[in-house]
């Protein structure tokens, strides 16, 4: 067990601190309080990547997201990762940002920033201003009548598409925790983001050797064409032999608490053609049963022609350098 | 750790060391702005949003208002004050002269160090990348025409120190 860990002491107004990019900001709001910040970056175990035996990949939890979306191993093997990367933040934050820290960014809920307001997540039980308020940027799937944040991540979803795993260490030993696990849907419990306990920490995150190298693309729609967050993101990995799908793997970003999977759909797609007809009806289960708001039912549609787009590039990942258009 | 909560840090900015005593709540911005006082390094939104407080931390770019200075204790880090030689000014910075890359020049500090920390990282070739790469920094005069303008003139060669 790493001495963080000890040095948090139990005590949970003390906070671990790695990039900083986003607790520090949090700190300066007052969302986040800490008497004591521990510094996690000397622990030299946690930074790189490297091949498991299994033909994998280990993603240290303190190596950058630029080195990880730059790491040739990466490049050549996840490229969905390294453009899901690419898409989020800037670079210099990505200069700073971890990949444990990550996952275990905040969410970027306008209210949840505003401490003027109630807020379920920042406030159990003050209430959620979004709900009745100005909701653009809001959940469409997986919500409650408590929190319909979103998680804003945009690696989080090609991990999810990935079915990255979790390691995490802390003071009852390790464990691991499949990626559709550890980030939660908010029921009544949005202050809550993942499944990890008090005084654990990510050691790092393996990813599985099928990298879907082939056919695989990100799409990342927004109010401005770089850096910011996702409306909507889709994150798309196709196995094709012979024109005909064997595997897929879709999972949405920017529409709930969580990267969004919906196993059924792509299911639905083994076996099929690749073509707009079958993407069309994967949209169509994936988003069933979304709910929108005042202010964000555009995105049930959006996230549908999104996941359409995304799977056509996906067959030609060449389509997504800027300025190309896809086709089929 | 004293008994005004300060640590003590060494820091060597723009080739110079520097031994301070800091309390661990200050952003290595407030550190730069305030304990040392190079002031090139502007302070525009301080979470993370506008780019304008963009330094040079062992050759990165990283946004020092979303930092600590304690964390940085160790660092070698280059402000707009250490980005020409002397008189003889920076590639980067002979560019935004000559094409017209501010106007009101806030964010100007922050955008050259972010262009100079982004021609060493060498991944932007074309325009729309280098774009891509600069969206960290903002510009509300609206020079950014201007700025990609003068980046693309450096990776071009047109000036060399």
């Amino acid at each position: 067990m790493p001495d963080a860990i000890t040095e948090l002491n139990g005590d949970i107004r003390n906070k671990l601190v790695a990039g900083g990019t986003n607790i520090n900001d949090l700190l300066k709001y007052f969302i986040t309080k800490a008497d004591k910040l521990v510094d996690i970056n000397p622990i030299k175990d946690f930074n790189s990547i490297f091949r498991l035996e299994n033909g994998g990949v280990r993603l240290g939890a303190l190596h950058t997201n630029a080195d990880t979306a730059y790491d040739p191993i990466i490049e050549e093997c996840y490229p969905l990762l390294s453009k899901a990367i690419l898409a989020g933040a800037s670079a210099q934050i990505r200069n700073m940002a971890t990949n444990g820290g990550n996952l275990l960014q905040r969410t970027r809920c306008y209210y949840f920033y505003d401490i003027n307001t109630p807020c379920n997540k920042r406030d159990p039980g003050s209430g959620c201003s979004a709900i009745n308020g100005y909701n653009r940027i809001h959940a469409i799937l997986g919500q409650s009548e408590s929190c319909i944040a979103v998680f804003p991540s945009d690696m989080c979803v090609a991990l999810a598409a990935l079915d990255a795993v979790v390691n995490i260490d802390g003071p009852e030993g390790e464990r691991t925790l499949p990626f559709a696990d550890f980030h939660r849907i908010p029921g009544d419990t949005p202050h809550i983001d993942n499944n990890l306990t008090y005084g654990e920490i990510i050691s790092g995150i393996d990813i599985p050797k099928k990298g879907f190298e082939k056919n695989y693309s990100y799409l990342k729609l927004r109010d401005r064409s770089s850096y910011s967050f996702a409306l909507v993101s889709v994150a798309t990995a196709l196995d094709i032999e012979d024109s005909t799908i064997k595997e897929a793997r879709i999972a949405l970003g920017g529409v709930a608490h969580k990267p969004w999977r919906v196993i059924e759909a792509e299911d639905f797609l083994k076996e099929k053609q690749p073509s707009r007809e079958n993407f069309a009806i994967a949209a169509d289960i994936i988003l069933e049963g979304a709910k929108g708001y005042k202010h964000n039912s555009f995105k049930i549609e959006l996230a549908k022609r999104a996941i359409i787009r995304n799977c056509i590039m996906a067959l030609n990942p060449e389509t997504q350098r800027p300025g190309a258009k896809p086709s089929l | 750790m004293n008994n005004r909560n300060e640590h003590s840090v060494s820091l060597n900015v723009n080739g110079r060391h520097y031994q301070l005593d800091i309390q661990p709540w200050v952003s290595l911005l407030d550190v730069l702005r305030e304990h040392l006082h190079f002031t090139g390094t502007k302070k525009g939104c301080d979470h993370g949003q506008c780019g304008a407080c963009t330094v040079l931390v062992n050759g990165k770019r990283i946004l020092s208002c979303l930092t600590l200075g304690v964390m940085k204790d160790g660092a070698q880090i280059t402000t707009i004050e250490g980005i020409s030689n002397g008189e003889n000014l920076h590639p980067v910075q002979k560019a935004f002269i000559e094409h017209d890359a501010f106007q009101c020049g806030y964010c100007t500090p922050g955008q050259i160090c972010s262009a100079v920390g982004m021609l060493g990282e060498n991944k932007a070739q074309t325009r729309e990348e280098v774009q891509e790469l600069m969206s960290g920094n903002l510009c509300r005069c609206g020079a950014n025409k201007g700025i990609i303008d003068a980046v693309m003139a450096v990776k071009e060669g047109g000036y060399n120190e």
